[in-house]
């Protein structure tokens, strides 16, 4: 069982069963977007309030499995207070993550890309590789935020 | 039980092969069956020994090549208790099969403020063609609504049916399980002038089909849920609707004619079947059905019944109320489809660990989000049987279900 246990990291479930940040904040000032993942049925919803270029507050709702909302949590508490260069930055290392080759989790010859070495409490999620169908899980709520950043540039 | 599922289980490959024969547990034949060798050697034996276009060549293998599919056509009819050969239409899943009737009949037919009214058991092959519709057409899609149990409430038929031309529902529910009154709705329809058609996808797999006494008047299903081809469904319909319907899709073998200035259709069931047919699917299901009547379709159905009772009562047993079997628990209506929640874990987590455990279940919507909605939930734990599953493999779901629990309140 030891992919299960790489695939469910403690700090995983922590998140999943203490989402922090979760809720809404009022549109506007904010601006929210919702993704969906058409094959599970997942659902996220992320209201970001941006001031001066620096995300001051984030808040995320959805219903879903494990991965997608812890998935989720921890972005919430990664990006918050950050610019929106220095998130662009974290969503591109995260992506990374879920990019990487399996193989190169096992010792392999392929190299973990050093971006993705900064990001912290996330990296735990680097396990669901190993499981591909469900990195969309684990993506949906960046994809969303990256839906929100779209939302900015469009008002 | 009416067959030894040890004798069966031997005729599927996959299931019986060393690598899987314990560590794999297949529950999820509503999504796709396995295929028995015999549907397989059929398959592969028409490549190597008859292999040529049909309705086309005048030299002995096309020839051999027609016969084949034309006798598989023949087969699939007297499995389902047509009458005529020629109302059974071939497509490439009961997808398309509802679709022909939708953008055939229903284009042809239907006007704005027309109504077709479906069951809230419905998958989306059986609702999008109908919004579709509604955009296109200005039609009103309709729903019968579901009791507390999962079955359909027909309280408020007569008023649900005014102003009805279609009836279309779910001969067993892919979610539920639930095999609503067919032949009551059927009668209710035609009573208001009505047609009614039935999504027989997980009906005909499992039990045996007479569409005449189903009383309806479009039936349709696929062949991968019933030991038959992926890219094979069909289309039953009765021959005076058929003939009178447009063509579906346009090219060769669905026309008698073609000139410069237009094109005279085909007859039936070729009208419809535009193109090459997929040839080796056809003679593929035509074995899966004589597989399907070598068991004894009776004899699935009852299997199905005993083992769906000791499912329901090994994991009531054993799980109390942390699980939950969504849809009516009386075997008599209903088939075995098994919508689980358990505990308060995700379905796509509790998937995740009984795949760990070789137990193969779908966790999902499994495309009948309106039907989610009113469960109230996302999605589900979904375990479907079949007739080479035994009460061992329900005995794996549940060791799997307490290792998943096991697992998550670590």
């Amino acid at each position: 069982m030891s992919g299960l246990e790489d695939l469910y990291r403690e700090i995983i479930l922590d998140h999943y069963r203490n989402p922090r940040n979760q809720g809404e904040l009022e549109v506007p000032p904010a601006v929210m977007a919702e993704g969906f993942n058409p094959l599970c049925g997942d659902e996220v919803k992320v209201h970001i309030q941006v001031d001066d270029g620096v995300i001051v507050d984030i808040k995320f709702d959805g219903q879903g499995c494990s991965i997608s909302q812890s998935s989720a949590s921890m972005m919430t508490t990664a990006i918050t207070g950050k610019t929106l260069e220095e998130v662009e930055g974290i969503i591109y290392s995260f992506k990374q993550l879920m990019s990487i080759h399996e193989k190169s989790l096992e010792g392999g010859s392929e190299t973990v890309d050093s971006s993705t070495t900064g990001l912290g409490d996330l990296q735990a999620l680097q396990g669901v590789v190993k499981f591909p169908v469900r990195i969309k899980c684990a993506t949906l709520g960046w994809n969303t935020l990256e839906q929100c950043f779209e939302e900015l540039d469009e008002n | 039980m009416s067959f030894d599922v040890s004798d069966i289980k031997k005729d599927f490959p996959l299931l019986a092969c060393e690598e899987n024969n314990d560590s794999l547990i297949y529950l999820d034949s509503a999504a796709t069956s396995q295929k028995p060798q015999k549907v397989i050697d059929v398959v592969s034996s028409y490549y190597e020994e008859i292999n040529a276009n049909v309705h086309r060549g005048a030299y002995r293998l096309a020839e051999k090549a027609t016969t084949a599919m034309e006798d598989a056509r023949e087969k699939i009819s007297d499995f389902i208790k047509s009458e005529r050969s020629e109302e059974i239409i071939f497509t490439k899943n009961a997808t398309e099969s509802m679709n022909l009737v939708a953008k055939s009949w229903g284009a042809a037919n239907l006007s704005e403020g027309d109504v077709v009214l479906l069951s809230s058991l419905e998958h989306h092959a059986n609702i999008v063609p109908w919004h579709q519709l509604a955009e296109s057409q200005g039609i009103e899609v309709r729903w019968i609504p579901l009791t507390e149990s999962g079955l359909l409430d027909l309280t408020d038929l007569d008023r649900l049916l005014e102003g009805v031309k279609l009836v279309a529902v779910s001969g067993a529910s892919n979610v539920l399980g639930t095999v609503p009154p067919v032949r009551t709705l059927a009668d209710a329809a035609h009573a208001v002038g009505a047609l009614c058609l039935v999504d027989a996808s997980q009906y005909v797999p499992h039990r045996p089909t007479d569409v005449e006494e189903l009383g309806c008047d479009f039936l349709a299903f696929t062949g991968h849920k019933m030991c038959g081809p992926t890219g094979i469904g069909v289309l039953w319909g009765r021959s005076e609707l058929l003939e009178q319907m447009p063509p579906f899709l346009g090219g060769g073998e669905m026309i008698l004619d073609v000139t410069q200035e237009g094109f005279t259709a085909n007859t039936i069931p070729w009208k419809f079947e535009a193109g090459t047919p997929p040839i080796s699917e056809i003679v593929g299901l035509g074995a899966a059905v004589d597989y399907l009547e070598s068991v004894g379709m009776e004899n699935v159905l009852e299997h199905e019944r005993t083992l769906t009772t000791y499912a329901l009562h090994t994991l009531a047993d054993r799980f109390g109320d942390e699980l939950i079997i969504h849809g009516p628990h009386d075997v008599s209506v209903r088939g075995g489809v098994l919508s689980m929640a358990y505990q308060d874990i995700h379905p796509h987590d509790v998937s995740q660990v009984l795949d760990e455990h070789g137990v193969c279940v779908r966790a999902g919507h499994h495309c009948a989000k309106p039907l989610m909605k009113l469960l109230g939930v996302g999605s589900t734990v979904r375990a479907s049987l079949y007739l080479y599953n035994d009460e061992s493999d329900v005995d794996a779901l549940a060791d799997a279900l307490e290792a998943t629990g096991k697992f998550f309140s670590r």
